[in-house]
């Protein structure tokens, strides 16, 4: 699972008023090559909620993000390549992700993060 | 790519091996699955450098087709895990990076604008009525752009009515006709193979101010 999917998932476990961001418990990170798109990125940008995302690229082992960011640094080709590598470059295969009000672990096994909820979440 | 060359990867995809009657597994044909992604592709640039989900991915031709197809980055969420290991396997054996969440689709919460485009051949309700409409609700809370789905064409009114009065779709057309050749794949089915014509659709989520999540 790539950062840019943890950004946009949130528990969803009944009655959890904030459930964003979850939680990044990291056992295995993989990282992958992938070509940059400067376009995309500069598109994304805005979209991220970027305090979310240095916090869970800093569990996944990645500090070469700034803590804040604004549009100029767009500009920076360094600040790009930094920004594709953290969202789209590095993959969570095992470990978990945790609701941050009740503290309940969703595994991630193989990349794929289990949402399922049981009877009682729903 | 062309239209030949993408429905003939997509036709070497592993499918189910061991379908679940109550979760309306069937595999989205490479012939239907082309054309879906083609279309919204080449007609409608819903699909290259765009974040692409694919609900009810089941072994994941249509997240692999929006992939093939250049969708920057494309995530695919089922419930059931045997299939999410085959889109896995799918996945990989294409050298495509998608992420594959394991979840029922009506019960994930997501954040933002970030989703572009929906894809999904949702469960058509022959077991728990109304499934589709429950899914293209969700798709058209999430898509910020657009929402291609199946459904069939006897239900073509009543897709969309409740697509534009009951889910706030700014627009809702069926952009064609298809035959979508079910192969026995259950015990129950009688016939060797049967076609139902279905729709294929395209919705346009209304504006993100005016959605209420």
């Amino acid at each position: 699972m790539r950062l840019l999917t943890h950004n946009m998932l949130s528990s969803n476990i009944r009655g959890v008023v904030n459930g964003f961001p979850l939680r990044i418990e990291a056992g295995k990170v993989v990282e992958k090559n992938v070509e940059i798109n400067g376009d995309f990125l500069k598109n994304m940008f805005v979209k991220i909620d970027w305090k979310a995302f240095v916090e869970a690229s800093q569990s996944m082992g990645y500090t070469e993000l700034p803590e804040e960011a604004d549009s100029s640094m767009l500009d920076s080709d360094e600040f790009l390549n930094r920004f594709h590598h953290a969202l789209l470059e590095l993959h969570l295969e095992e470990g978990a992700l945790v609701c941050p009000e009740t503290g309940r672990r969703f595994p991630v096994s193989k990349g794929i993060p289990n949402m399922l909820l049981h009877e009682d979440e729903v | 790519m062309k239209l030949k060359e993408l429905e003939g990867h997509l036709g070497s995809l592993d499918q189910f091996s061991n379908p679940k009657i109550e979760l309306e597994q069937y595999p989205t044909g490479p012939h239907i699955a082309s054309r879906m992604l083609f279309t919204a592709e080449n007609s409608f640039g819903d699909v290259s450098n765009k974040v692409v989900a694919d609900f009810g991915c089941g072994c994941g031709t249509l997240g692999i087709a929006a992939a093939l197809l250049s969708a920057e980055h494309v995530f695919g969420i089922d419930i059931d895990p045997e299939s999410l290991e085959i889109a896995s396997l799918n996945a990989e054996e294409l050298e495509l990076d998608i992420d594959f969440i394991q979840s029922n689709v009506l019960d994930l919460v997501w954040r933002g604008p970030i989703v572009d485009t929906v894809i999904m051949n949702p469960p058509f309700g022959t077991r728990k009525k109304g499934a589709d409409l429950d899914f293209l609700s969700v798709a058209l809370k999430v898509a910020s752009q657009a929402v291609y789905s199946l459904h069939k064409t006897s239900t073509r009114d009543h897709v969309k009515r409740s697509a534009l009065r009951d889910f706030n779709a700014r627009s809702a057309e069926v952009i064609c006709e298809l035959r979508y050749d079910v192969p026995k794949l259950y015990k129950f089915h009688k016939k060797k193979e049967v076609d139902i014509a279905v729709d294929l659709w395209r919705f346009v989520p209304a504006s993100h101010q005016s959605r209420s999540i």
